[in-house]
């Protein structure tokens, strides 16, 4: 448990990662995310509960611990006017053993720029950069705290396939993230946080499954038309009724039921479609279906 | 012993550390200009206006009016004066401008117009009186025997450059040590380093022994420069004027990691810096000695670090001592630095 004054922002919090497994967080800004890793990478203290990192407490272990630990921080920018290079041979020299600067460069594909000042990086380089500096000790568990906020699809898939040459070494990953496609393609289990407490945990598959419907369909009306609610529920396949300002929200099982099953209603109560769509359940309805909230930006 | 034999060829972490800071630095040009450049250009600027000129003429001014022509014509029969004249309505600016140190306002007895409370002023009167005197028929008791001393080292510029190679020894210490680190904090650097198993006491360390680096070069430019176009001579050893240094920069370097052990902001640290090195600036004999200033103020202007490596440094290149005779200062730098060190290590903010 950690508080901050009055706000507890992590709540009994009870959660294992397994050795070799990748163990993605997930949650709105301001769940905990940040504060449950720090806690866990010893640079905050939990003021109750019980914390174990392979197998050490920060307490009585620290020493032991830290070189065995590789970590990347939501905000930290590294020296602008340090050279790739001398970045990494800084960080490397931390440690008592680990992979050669060459090799790190390799790792995460800078070899390339390996001359060039942080400060002309692009904002996916200074994110590998911030990777090889925590694999720069060949850790046997590596923290990463949102590390693809803000970049382009394309360096996002770059930064998963160095995680994913982590993981066949090994490694141990404990990533946060408010990106349900990264969840889906990085993590073997996730867990979703919600005002500093787990609110549910599983592999991807498993959350969305336990919704009991496989896909979304979202629908508006025009003319200010109106639906009741129970009159939708009883729709064939329907399992949850959601509604927004704009959208109306059926969680279904049996979409090829559910879809014509809708038009008829509507053409009975002569009411107009404005909008009509439908996707996969993913785990930003899983997170919706248990808070009522979108996952992001609120 | 620093080099850790490895297969990666890995340095030990507190040369890695020095070296990063030592590059930073290096590429900033503004740093650059502000450590190098400007107390050479402080020295030039102050060595031209300040510069010898014992052999010079006494400019003496005379009113415009009857008896002006006599009075010019006894000063320059006596010889070692220029004669100004001056209009009637122009003395008192004259004077105070040092257009003319002093007017001689022509008459029966003479008027001396000057300004009592400039050495300059004051000389300048007793010139013409003398001459004035003469050459109204006062005879001298006797005929001195002059023998000026020409000594290098006691010119204004001699006693000036130890004082500005002190004082940007000062600034640069804090200035290079406090900056960088509340940048590293602001940027979330620091966190970064402590979750790594870097060394606390060598992060701290590797900003001190980087101004070191930087301090032979610092203190190369301005000795050297002094010397080829001033003349400063070191009078006492090199050994002991580098050792001073390296005690000053030390204990700067520590006293900066102090001020910067806290601030979040490059605004406060800067605060914080200005409120540390001004009053050292004015007490500690840069410009002009700490004497100046009242008894009862000595015994805390000696106890400022500034003023204790100024004396020493002073003490060894204008007096020619060792450092022997300045063992009180060194005691007094020493234990500004450990004390400092010692703070900063406990009140450090790491995040």
């Amino acid at each position: 448990m950690k508080r901050y004054g009055t706000v507890t922002a992590v709540d009994g919090l009870d959660l294992k990662v397994l050795r070799g497994e990748c163990f993605g967080l997930l949650g709105p800004n301001g769940a905990g995310k940040t504060t449950t890793i720090e806690i866990l990478e010893g640079l905050l203290h939990a003021d109750e509960g019980d914390v174990q990192v392979l197998g050490l407490r920060w307490a009585t272990d620290a020493a032991t611990l830290r070189p065995r630990l590789g970590i990347q921080l939501q905000e930290t920018q590294l020296a602008d006017k340090l050279t790739v290079e001398e970045t990494l041979r800084l960080f490397r020299s931390f440690y008592p053993s680990g992979p050669t600067v060459g090799e790190l460069l390799d790792t995460v594909e800078l070899a390339p720029k390996r001359e060039a000042w942080v400060s002309k990086l692009s904002g996916g380089q200074k994110q590998r950069l911030s990777v090889a500096c925590a694999l720069a000790g060949r850790p046997d568990l590596l923290f990463l705290d949102e590390p693809t906020t803000g970049l382009d699809p394309q360096s996002r898939r770059q930064l998963w396939e160095v995680l994913e040459r982590f993981r066949e070494g090994g490694g141990t990953i404990l990533i946060t993230t408010h990106y349900m496609d990264e969840a889906h393609a990085v993590c073997d289990r996730v867990g979703i946080m919600d005002q500093g407490k787990l609110i549910a945990l599983g592999t991807p598959r498993e959350l969305v499954a336990s919704l009991g419907a496989e896909h979304v369909v979202e629908f508006a009306l025009a003319d200010g038309a109106a639906l009741e609610t129970p009159l939708l529920a009883a729709l064939p396949g329907v399992r949850d009724v959601r509604r927004d300002e704009t959208h109306l929200h059926l969680s279904t099982s049996e979409l090829h039921r559910t879809v014509p099953a809708l038009l008829d209603l509507l053409t009975r109560r002569q009411a107009t479609l404005s909008q009509l769509g439908t996707h996969s359940a993913t785990l930003e309805d899983v997170f919706v279906t248990l808070t009522g909230r979108q996952l992001r930006d609120e | 012993m620093l080099r850790r034999p490895s297969r990666s060829g890995t340095r030990h972490p507190l040369v890695e550390l020095t070296l990063c800071r030592f590059r930073e630095f290096l590429r900033e040009p503004e740093a650059v200009f502000w450590v190098f450049a400007f107390p050479v250009i402080m020295t030039c600027a102050l060595g031209i206006a300040f510069r010898s000129r014992g052999a010079e003429p006494i400019i003496a001014g005379v009113v415009e009016q009857a008896g002006a022509d006599e009075v010019a014509a006894a000063l320059e029969r006596a010889g070692g004066f220029t004669v100004r004249r001056i209009a009637p309505d122009e003395v008192a600016r004259a004077v105070r401008d040092g257009r003319a140190p002093v007017v001689v306002v022509p008459g029966s007895p003479p008027t001396y117009r000057f300004d009592q409370a400039r050495a300059e002023s004051q000389v300048a009167r007793l010139a013409v009186d003398a001459a004035l005197q003469r050459a109204a028929g006062r005879t001298d008791a006797f005929a001195p025997v002059e023998q000026p001393v020409l000594s290098v080292g006691s010119r204004y510029i001699d006693w000036l450059v130890p004082g500005l190679l002190g004082m940007n020894i000062m600034s640069t210490g804090l200035w290079g040590v406090g900056f960088s680190i509340v940048q590293s904090r602001t940027k979330k650097l620091l966190k970064r380093l402590v979750a790594t198993p870097m060394s606390k006491a060598h992060y701290l360390m590797s900003h001190v022994f980087s101004r070191l680096l930087f301090l032979a070069l610092e203190v190369l430019v301005i000795v050297g420069f002094a010397r080829l176009f001033f003349d400063v001579r070191v009078h006492g050893s090199v050994a002991a004027l580098a050792g001073l240094a390296l005690l000053g920069a030390l204990s700067f370097g520590a006293l900066g990691l102090l001020l910067a052990s806290r601030a979040r902001t490059i605004e406060a640290v800067s605060g914080l810096m200005n409120l540390v090195m001004l009053p050292m600036w004015v007490l500690s004999g840069v410009f002009f000695a700490s004497t100046n200033f009242p008894e009862a103020m000595q015994p805390f202007i000696k106890a400022l670090p500034l003023t204790a490596l100024n004396d020493a440094m002073r003490a060894v290149v204008n007096e020619g001592h060792t450092v022997a005779a300045v063992t009180t200062e060194i005691a007094v730098l020493a234990a500004w630095g450990l004390v400092s060190f010692v703070l900063s290590l406990k009140l450090f903010r790491w995040q």
